[in-house]
């Protein structure tokens, strides 16, 4: 196969490159200019801030002995990733731009070109395993679930997946990576793993957003509509979100409070228990699936449900109605956000993810059902 | 490098500091100053007017900061006038020295990237320098360095001629230019990559950017490279010696390069017809709205054994957005700088001829 082996400049992308050389296949390495660097006067808005980054895949290229190239995907990354997340925020959503990388650009925008300049595939350092079947592509996690990235990958679809690899589906560990690029002797064996938001270098999301979408203080109030508080800045708070709650008012039971509801137009942040963020059924019309669609789906099927990249995936029966896609979990979920993805699992097998419109509160306490402005606008 | 200068490099003895006194000293000299004379004769200068650096980008550094530095005191000084079509070793400079807080008067170019000689004489009265390459150093449309350098004679404002990629490639006599200032490279007439030189005529004012020893009428302190500047003259001569006939040979090459695409869907050719000999440039346009992606078309003739210029590179080593081609006027276009070589022959173009086309089709053809 003639490869191509998107090169982030970290270890695991690395790993996965050197993999498809020892496997015999034709390796060219890419890595993604992603961010830009506005206010440069004569190249507007190109991506300009991985220096550090390229030249580490580089060296990998170099160690690897395969042709190497930077292309810029900035404008792209922009429009696809980090706009989208601005404007989830803007509406009180709360998007995954990894999943939306991964879904517009990765395997979308890199894909496209790879296969129009005659690649068979992307190889990426992903966690998680393609298996072919007859009936096509299917998506599974990696065998190291603690490092397993199908969550965010559960957006692919089967024409995707085909042309996709991930080298490090089977590792048994990150740990087994590491060590395996230090004895090839790449000098980025030791390089920290990347949590943060890549466009958010400073990990302070809420600035990121206040600088774009303005912040303006506003109420938080509980779920009759008394005020408890005061906010800077409804944006980048997040349903089921405790953290960073300065309440002057304290709760009737003492106990903690969390974010239930992100109301821009009103300003307004909803608390309440923990209890009011339970959750019993999720629902969204953004459908992709991992794969042929399973038949299963039309009658509803018992499935197993993750509503965020380190949540336990829940037990639950998954239906289509009409556009939409239905799930009830069997028992309550927490912290369910609108915007991000619910990722349907059968075993270790991905079957596909609505992103999350709408949620319908377990209703253990008493309370109102629970719907974002996502719904109702 | 040229076999010449490889074998040279090879064969080389090992030279002293040629600011010692002592006799080592004195042989490491001969060369160095050996060196310089045969620069210059290659360019058409005096001896004293050669100042030698790591190349053009310092070359072009030293010319424009240093004369403007030299032209007043501190919110005294006059104003640059520069067109917008310059290689980023004078644009990046210039800005600088515009937040430094230098007057820029930027001047405009056609179409052919040629400048604008008469908006620049406009520009000239009270300005402490006015620069231009001698050729665009993408397009290869040459400048009209006569007329803009009567301009500068006549206004009394020192010019400086950016000649890195004409060098050899074009005659350059800088006694004849009219130029007070004229930056050259090793690399680009096959010599070391880390020489190079500024032609200072003796009435020049500029000030330094290193200061040290007080090498090279102390415009240029550090030890001198003797060696490296042996090997530049070696270069530039025969760059020089062999132009006549490798300008005829070479602009047949491209005459045949853009004569075979000029027909081709979404192809344009924006040089000027009086252009450097060696380089065919053209741009691909995208299809149906969308850009076109220059570094596919890159990629497909680097694969295909051509390595081919889509436009300079950030140190991340993002191709950035030409904007020599967006000062002609275009904007979402994939640029293809061929620059042919002494090395260059028919059959390579005829290889480059049954690879481009196809190559220029699917880059359309991608989304």
């Amino acid at each position: 196969m003639k490869v191509l082996a998107a090169m982030s400049g970290g270890v695991d992308s690395a790993v996965a490159a050197a993999r498809a050389v020892d496997a015999g296949h034709e390796v060219v390495g890419v890595h993604l200019a992603l961010s830009r660097m506005p206010g440069t006067l004569r190249i507007g808005s190109r991506g300009c801030c991985t220096v550090e980054d390229a030249m580490d895949a580089r060296r990998v290229a170099d160690a690897l002995g395969i042709p190497f190239y930077v292309w810029d995907f900035s404008e792209r990354f922009h429009d696809a990733v980090v706009q989208d997340f601005v404007d989830e925020y803007a509406a009180g959503r709360t998007p995954n731009p990894c999943l939306r990388c991964n879904e517009r650009i990765k395997f979308e925008a890199l894909l496209d070109r790879a296969i129009g300049l005659g690649f068979d595939a992307v190889v990426t350092g992903h966690y998680a395993r393609v298996e072919r079947t007859p009936e096509g592509p299917e998506l599974h996690r990696a065998a190291d679930w603690a490092k397993d990235q199908s969550y965010v990958l559960g957006v692919l679809t089967a024409a995707q997946l085909e042309h996709c690899w991930f080298p490090l589906a089977g590792t048994p560990s990150k740990a087994e990576v590491r060590a395996e690029a230090a004895e090839r002797g790449f000098l980025l064996a030791q390089k920290p793993d990347s949590h943060d938001i890549c466009f958010i270098p400073d990990g302070d999301t809420r600035g990121f957003l206040a600088e774009r979408l303005g912040a303006e203080p506003g109420e938080v109030v509980d779920r009759d509509g008394a005020v408890v508080g005061s906010h800077e800045g409804v944006h980048g708070y997040t349903v089921g979100q405790r953290r960073g709650l300065a309440l002057g008012v304290p709760s009737p039971d003492g106990r903690p409070r969390f974010v239930l509801e992100v109301k821009p137009s009103t300003r307004q942040l909803v608390v309440g228990p923990k209890e009011a963020l339970a959750v019993s059924t999720i629902a969204g019309s953004r459908i992709s699936h991992a794969g042929a669609p399973h038949p299963g789906l039309d009658e509803g099927l018992d499935i197993e449900v993750q509503i965020r990249a380190h949540a336990d995936p829940v037990p639950a029966r998954a239906r289509m109605v009409g556009d939409e896609l239905v799930v009830e979990a069997a028992e309550p979920l927490h912290g369910v956000a609108t915007g991000q993805s619910a990722v349907l699992y059968l075993g270790a097998r991905v079957l596909g993810q609505c992103t999350i419109d709408r949620t319908v509160s377990a209703g253990t306490v008493p309370a109102e059902t629970v719907s974002t402005e996502a719904v109702t606008a | 490098m040229r076999v010449s200068v490889r074998e040279a490099l090879a064969a080389a003895e090992p030279l002293a500091n040629p600011a010692s006194t002592h006799r080592a000293g004195q042989r490491a000299r001969a060369v160095l100053e050996d060196a310089r004379e045969r620069i210059a004769a290659a360019l058409g200068a005096h001896p004293t007017e050669v100042v030698l650096t790591s190349g053009g980008t310092e070359s072009i550094n030293l010319a424009l900061k240093g004369t403007w530095w030299a032209s007043g005191r501190a919110g005294e000084r006059g104003a640059l006038v520069v067109p917008v079509a310059e290689h980023h070793a004078t644009l990046d400079a210039v800005e600088w020295l515009e937040r430094e807080g230098a007057e820029v008067r930027w001047i405009g170019v056609d179409a052919h990237a040629v400048t604008d000689a008469a908006a620049l004489a406009a520009a000239l009265p009270g300005a402490a320098l006015a620069t231009m390459l001698v050729a665009s150093n993408e397009l290869g449309s040459m400048q009209p360095v006569d007329e803009v350098a009567e301009a500068t004679l006549a206004a009394g404002v020192p010019l400086h001629l950016d000649a890195v990629g004409a060098v050899g490639r074009v005659p350059i006599r800088f006694a004849e230019t009219g130029a007070a200032l004229l930056s050259v490279g090793g690399h680009k007439v096959g010599g070391p990559h880390g020489a190079g030189a500024l032609l200072v005529r003796r009435d020049a004012r500029l000030e330094a950017l290193h200061h040290g020893g007080g090498q090279q009428r102390g415009l240029r302190s550090g030890t001198q490279d003797a060696l490296g500047a042996s090997l530049l003259a070696l270069a530039l001569e025969e760059a020089v010696a062999e132009l006549d006939a490798e300008a005829e040979r070479l602009r047949a090459l491209t005459d045949r390069i853009l004569d075979a695409v000029a027909g081709l869907a979404g192809v344009r050719i924006l040089a000027a017809d009086d252009r450097l000999p060696h380089i065919a440039h053209l741009v691909v346009e995208g299809e149906g709205g969308r850009p076109a992606q220059g570094e596919a078309l890159q990629f497909l003739l680097d694969e295909a054994g051509f390595a081919v210029s889509n436009g300079s590179a950030c140190s991340a080593g993002v191709a950035r957005e030409s904007h020599v081609v967006r000062a002609c006027g275009l904007e979402g276009v994939a640029p293809l700088r061929l620059s042919l070589g002494r090395t260059t022959t028919a059959e390579d173009v005829d290889a480059l001829l049954a690879a481009l086309p196809a190559a220029i089709a699917r880059t359309r053809a991608l989304a």
